[in-house]
């Protein structure tokens, strides 16, 4: 009794501002502490602020938003205890959320078996490979970054690359999907290195990658603190292929860490960064510039591209929702197949029955460090 | 308290003590029994087999930490290997899931044979980092050998089928793990009160004079160090099951420190401390996302006061406490027949 009674005035006190009028539940766990908070903070504040706005602006189909938002530390038990109570006690009409990918896959079971659209926010592409009916998700995949720095390392004349990767999952995640695409892509991968998550210095294998013959280009599958040093070293050996990282390190941070080293590195991202010294003409310049603006002028922290995915799935969550015109699972999940041409934070995205990304390799821009900011390679 | 004691014929100490461990182990059968009249829906549920389970493994890490006086900071190695173990063998050999859980169960029973061997020769601190390092090994090659165990992201685990009915939905888990806690802790509670149980105790208080007794130190502390292990891997099997999906956190030091965390916080050397330990801090978190980002400082809070005022831990805090008033009240049940 006492822990029914506890659940209801937990559930009140969120609930304080709902209008009379049944308001649309959106779900959403995230890392907001833990080993992934970097991903989890902005996805949160970027959920809670547009929850607002659209609140502010009279909701959608005369409803109010609510939104019912659970840390789950990055850890896959608890988000999986999280999403059973945002469907079972909380009622959520749909989920975004998801800052990591296993804690996504612990979600997924529980999602379809429930019949409720998930939107997750987390990067590997087996959230959506194989197709599964009730989930969709934001990010770009690792696999759309290799593709990309293979295409461009073609464009410079390199056939034979080199891999240096971490351990931690997105690393591991990328090297596989890397290995697999690269042939397709006419890239041979002659070195393949790691290091550990704790590494202060990669010069060994740096070192490996040097007097391995042929080597014409080398990519970083890395994410935190490892691609910095990887950076550093890479200049203090003195390697002169061109260095390519991956969208994992796509902030301020990582050029701030590397200093100098990072001069002259390439690798994916998504419009986001370069928000400013995009044309005009560029169809994202709208989305991202607006973005951009209401968070940092909220938050007065740098946007990142992962509190852009966030938002991305929350507006593709209420433009499937209006479509559908009402909350109807089946109809939501139906029109968030149906979306095509929708501009977000990521890209444009076009849904399908076989694509739940909808992203294709245009999504990512080749950014180079230069004079410490981001250039974008035309 | 529907049962009552005064109609059971009064004996020795020896069959009074045997009473007193069935009575707890009644409550507790009663208290799974009615839990469910306030368990509103499937949620409720998962916690309360979060609960059972973590309950499980508390129950056994406390033969060896509050009885034996021996620490383990890498018992979350042995649940892990419980939990891949069976999830490996049933995911990617097509064993039955009752049969890889036997198979990784006793597994992990043998290597923790083989490591117990010779590192229950150390002892404090010394111990307690050869169990850190055995931990931390297990989470890494768990991570790393991502061909066989999904890596950092995991993999998933088939659900369990026991003679070919699917273990499905949670009120069946509910009442599942809610037997498996029953007995485990009526084999613990036999276990304490069985002369290799005071030989632990002995243990417990100086090994030197327990040896002076002609207590074979070494033997005892791993044959406890083993059963602890068989406890942890099987709910680590049970969990993996259960979810459907693992990942190498739950065999990451950090799980090892909450399930330290809960059998102190419970209170060491009561076997009911450490299902109370692990009932309170797992259900905790869920009562205090109420308090959104202050969720942690609260859990902090709240286990620092406790330590504070109840050093001894929750259980033998609250029993003191609460003692006499319950002796009473049973007292007058006895008197007034009903």
């Amino acid at each position: 009794m006492n822990f029914r009674t506890l659940l209801a005035i937990g559930g009140l006190s969120i609930a304080f501002s709902a209008p009379a009028q049944e308001p649309i539940r959106v779900g959403s766990f995230l890392a907001v502490t833990g080993p992934a908070a970097f991903l989890g903070d902005p996805e949160q504040k970027t959920l809670e602020l547009y929850i607002e706005k659209l609140n502010a602006a009279g909701g959608l189909l005369g409803r109010k938003f609510q939104l019912f938002a659970y840390d789950s530390a990055g850890d896959a038990e608890k988000a999986r205890g999280y999403v059973k109570r945002l469907i079972e006690q909380d009622k959520v009409d749909v989920i975004v959320g998801g800052s990591t990918t296993g804690e996504t896959m612990a979600a997924v079971p529980l999602a379809e078996a429930a019949g409720t659209p998930f939107i997750s926010l987390a990067g590997a592409v087996v959230i959506v490979e194989p197709v599964k009916k009730w989930v969709f998700k934001t990010p770009h995949t690792d696999r759309m970054a290799c593709e990309k720095v293979f295409v461009d390392m073609r464009a410079r004349g390199a056939t034979k690359a080199a891999l240096i990767s971490g351990s931690g999952g997105f690393d591991r995640s990328m090297r596989a999907e890397c290995l697999k695409v690269a042939a397709k892509n006419g890239i041979q991968i002659v070195a393949d290195e790691s290091y550990g998550a704790g590494d202060t210095d990669m010069t060994a294998q740096l070192t490996k990658i040097k007097n391995t013959a042929g080597v014409q280009a080398v990519l970083n599958a890395g994410f935190g603190q490892g691609p910095a040093i990887v950076t550093k070293n890479y200049r203090q050996i003195g390697i002169s292929a061109p260095l390519y990282q991956s969208h994992g390190v796509a902030s301020k941070q990582y050029v701030k860490l590397s200093g100098d080293a990072a001069e002259g590195v390439r690798l994916p991202a998504a419009a986001l960064l370069v928000a400013d010294t995009l044309p005009d003409s560029d169809p994202q310049k709208k989305v991202v510039t607006g973005y951009k603006r209401d968070f940092e002028g909220r938050f007065k922290q740098e946007v990142s591209t992962f509190g852009g995915h966030a938002y991305d799935g929350l507006m593709l969550a209420v433009e499937a929702i209006r479509r559908a015109g009402s909350t109807n699972k089946a109809a939501v999940r139906d029109a968030l197949e149906s979306i095509r041409g929708y501009v977000g934070t990521g890209g444009v995205v076009n849904m399908s029955a076989q694509d739940h990304m909808g992203l294709d390799l245009s999504a990512f821009r080749m950014l180079e460090v230069r004079n410490g900011d981001w250039m974008l390679v035309k | 308290m529907a049962f009552s004691a005064g109609a059971l014929p009064s004996a020795s100490s020896k069959a009074l003590a045997g009473l007193a461990r069935r009575k707890g182990l009644a409550a507790l059968a009663l208290a799974i029994a009615l839990l469910p009249l306030a368990l509103p829906n499937n949620y409720t549920y998962e916690i309360a087999i979060l609960v059972g389970l973590n309950a499980i493994v508390c129950v056994g890490l406390n033969l060896l930490v509050g009885y034996a006086g021996q620490i383990s900071l890498g018992h979350a190695g042995f649940f892990g290997l419980g939990a891949y173990g069976s999830a490996i063998l049933a995911a990617r050999y097509g064993w039955p899931p009752l049969a890889s859980l036997a198979a990784a169960t006793a597994a992990v029973a043998l290597l923790a044979w083989a490591i117990g061997r010779p590192i229950l020769r150390l002892r404090g601190h010394y111990l307690a980092m050869a169990t850190l390092g055995f931990g931390i090994i297990v989470s890494i090659v768990l991570a790393t050998e991502d061909r066989i165990t999904g890596g950092p992201d995991g993999m998933a685990v088939p659900p369990l089928t026991v003679l070919g009915f699917a273990v499905s939905g949670e009120k069946t888990w509910y009442w599942l793990v809610g037997a498996l806690l029953i007995a485990s802790v009526w084999v613990a509670q036999n276990l304490i009160a069985s002369p290799r149980g005071r030989a632990l105790r002995a243990l417990h208080g100086s090994e030197f004079a327990a040896g002076a007794l002609g207590i074979d130190a070494a033997r005892h502390k791993l044959s406890i160090f083993v059963v602890s292990a068989v406890f942890a891997a099987a709910a680590g099997a049970l969990t993996a099951h259960y979810a459907g999906f693992i990942t190498p956190a739950k065999a990451s030091f950090l799980h090892s420190i909450e399930l330290v965390t809960m059998v102190v916080f419970g209170g060491m050397a009561s076997t009911y401390g450490a299902v109370l330990g692990a009932a309170v801090l797992t259900t905790l978190p869920q009562f205090l996302t109420v308090f959104k980002e202050y969720e942690m400082v609260l859990l902090g809070a709240v286990m620092m006061l406790t330590m504070i005022f109840m050093p001894q831990g929750l259980a033998p805090t609250l029993a003191r406490a609460l003692g006499p008033a319950l002796e009473k009240l049973l007292a007058a049940a006895r008197r007034k027949p009903v």
